[in-house]
């Protein structure tokens, strides 16, 4: 702004006096602070709810039915769970973020006492892993067919995928329900797998990222005598390594936290992801729910940390429909 | 260059029009299978799980029974259409996306204007807001009930202030709760692309504006706005269809029959198929996916007149 107030045209600078311009500065600070403290109120708001389930997953029982008693006090099956409950409850709910005493009792049991908790984390991982990785494989192939080839079917084709990824789950249920009772799938991991491997939102995401690279570059890979497959390993892999990371993360974060699927296609409980689990986790238990939840959110919070950068980027480049 | 592509395009060169042609059409040929072969492991997935089922729905949709497969035409549709729960569901989803997506796109452009806004403590803001994207659904609920209980917090500030407390999940109010859990769960995604696509308008126009006396808000309604118009709409079609995402939670924190407007598309869609009545289930599921067809369609269409509009 100052910069501009330089080459502003003299006659319009002669209006401007002194005083106006140090007012006109205390106006851009006030608005700055006004604008940071509607920014930080936003960003309260935001983290509440990750805050409250991590610091509730640190208090003991009881602190939690002291708590939430009234909340959750009708879900309490337990007549033993009732006079607990009654004995601590205070006349209204509190929110805390700081435990009274911080205890790892939930910790122990999620993690020690309890192995249910432990095998449905692994559910989820086996789950979600072989789709974000093969669902990559699967999308740089087909990203680069329709990033390099042109024409009128292929662009038809494309539609058809942007249609296919927009469509809300409970379109796509009964056909994917119908396709793992032919295939003979249904209540098996594969089930979950093998339509997440063809899902086409990677599809979307990394065509638009491959239309970016310079088609010069790959005349050149061309000219050196290479062929399809040597420039798509060796010229467009290594350019998209940020846009897969990105990707990656997006898929992850989805699929981890998947429900509806499991719940309809897995009708054994034993196979259902830890997402799944969460939710059925019983009301009277609610620490451990925390507790619970707050481990399944450490994978995506390290790859959140660690990879920020490309899951914004990867945002950004599904910024307009079209590419 | 190796000698031998030289030559071989110096021959193409050497010789007339016709020749030239025909290596052409040769090496396309080769390209076309080159791209078949790429394309293919995702096009035959996408075909057997998600093109090919929904062939067997339609046949689905367009007969009376799994077992005697008798073709009743569009009487499935008429059904599902003169349904008075499917008709409730359609109009309390309409309701609420009609509610949720415009909110979606002005509170995100909103806040992706004052963090563009050279505030400090830009990118730790940024990272707050998308947190919500990894909290898990069952986390979400947990807090939601917490705060939006009839003895939650949020009735315990209102009671304190000298109101009187409200119902939150059963009156009329519950559709206001889920509007909340909406937008908070998908805000900071929409902002990252309000901020990209802020930041990719070019400087000097901006610069020009400010010297031709422009104020903030004519220089937002007649440049920032018009540049980010793609955008808008992008950000309107995925608030869309994360507007349908949001059942996951409503259906955690309010069951199979929710109270009033709560009873959406979804609901109708899972007890259905529930109740095993696939014919019904079929030809809801064509009729919701047409719909989403022609608004995505003409959203398509809209965002391509609109984008040449800006780019020239």
């Amino acid at each position: 702004m100052d910069e501009i107030n330089v080459e502003i045209p003299q006659e319009k600078k002669k209006k401007i006096k002194l005083p106006h311009v140090n007012g006109a500065k205390v106006k851009k600070i006030v608005r700055r602070v006004i604008l940071t403290l509607i920014a930080a109120a936003f960003a309260i708001s935001f983290l509440l709810p990750t805050i409250l389930t991590f610091a509730n997953s640190f208090m003991s029982e009881q602190e939690i039915s002291t708590n939430y008693g009234l909340i959750f006090n009708d879900y309490t099956n337990s007549e033993w769970g009732e006079e607990k409950t009654k004995t601590y409850r205070s006349e209204t709910v509190n929110l805390k973020l700081i435990p009274d005493k911080v205890v790892g009792t939930q910790y122990e049991t999620v993690l020690l006492k309890s192995p249910e908790y432990l095998m449905k984390f692994w559910n989820s991982v086996i789950l979600t892993l072989p789709i974000v990785i093969l669902q990559i494989f699967v999308a740089l192939g087909a990203s680069y067919c329709f990033a390099r080839f042109r024409g009128k079917l292929k662009s038809l084709l494309f539609f058809a995928y942007l249609i296919i990824m927009l469509m809300p789950y409970q379109v796509t249920l009964v056909p994917n329900y119908l396709v793992s009772d032919w295939l003979g799938i249904l209540n098996t991991r594969w089930s979950i797998i093998l339509p997440g491997i063809f899902a086409p939102f990677s599809v979307y995401l990394l065509t638009k990222y491959m239309r970016r690279i310079p088609s010069s570059l790959i005349e050149a890979a061309k000219l050196d005598g290479a062929n399809e497959w040597k420039i798509f390993t060796k010229v467009a892999i290594p350019l998209c390594k940020g846009p897969i990371a990105s990707v990656a993360i997006l898929v992850f974060i989805d699929y981890w936290n998947m429900v509806e699927q499991p719940l309809i296609l897995l009708s054994d409980s034993e196979y259902h992801p830890l997402s799944v689990f969460l939710s059925q986790i019983n009301q009277g238990e609610i620490g451990l729910a925390f507790a619970v939840a707050t481990i399944y959110m450490i994978p995506p919070i390290l790859i959140f940390l660690y990879g920020e950068e490309y899951l914004v980027d990867g945002i950004a480049y599904s910024g307009s429909v079209k590419g | 260059m190796s000698m031998k592509t030289n030559k071989e395009t110096e021959k193409v060169y050497n010789e007339n029009g016709e020749e030239i042609r025909y290596k052409k059409s040769k090496k396309s040929f080769r390209e076309r299978i080159a791209a078949g072969l790429f394309l293919s492991p995702s096009f035959f997935g996408v075909l057997l799980f998600f093109v090919a089922p929904f062939a067997v729905v339609f046949f689905y949709a367009g007969t009376d029974n799994v077992i005697s497969k008798q073709f009743v035409g569009l009487d499935n549709y008429k059904n599902v259409l003169a349904n008075s729960a499917f008709q409730d569901a359609a109009k309390n989803t309409a309701t609420f996306s009609l509610m949720a997506v415009p909110l979606a796109i002005i509170l995100s452009l909103v806040m992706a204007m004052i963090l563009e806004a050279n505030i400090p403590m830009k990118s730790q803001f940024r990272t707050f807001f998308l947190s919500p994207l990894m909290v898990p659904v069952a986390s979400v609920v947990l807090i939601w009930q917490v705060l939006f209980d009839y003895h939650g917090v949020i009735n315990e500030v209102i009671t304190l202030s000298g109101g009187s407390p409200i119902d939150w999940f059963k009156s009329s109010f519950n559709q206001i709760v889920v509007v909340i859990l909406f937008l908070w769960k998908n805000l900071g995604y929409n902002m990252i692309l309000f901020m990209a696509a802020l930041s990719a308008i070019p400087k000097d126009v901006l610069e020009v504006s400010v010297l031709d006396g422009a104020s903030r808000w004519k220089q937002f309604w007649y440049i920032k706005l018009k540049f980010i118009t793609p955008t808008v709409f992008f950000v309107g079609i995925m608030s869309l269809i994360n507007s349908f995402k949001v059942f996951r939670e409503v259906y955690l924190l309010t069951g199979d029959y929710p109270f009033g407007k709560l009873y959406m598309l979804q609901h109708f869609m899972n007890n259905t198929f529930k109740s095993l009545d696939y014919q019904k289930l079929s030809a809801a599921a064509i009729i919701m996916s047409l719909v989403m067809i022609v608004v995505i369609g003409a959203l398509y269409i809209f965002e391509d007149r609109m984008g040449k509009d800006v780019e020239g």
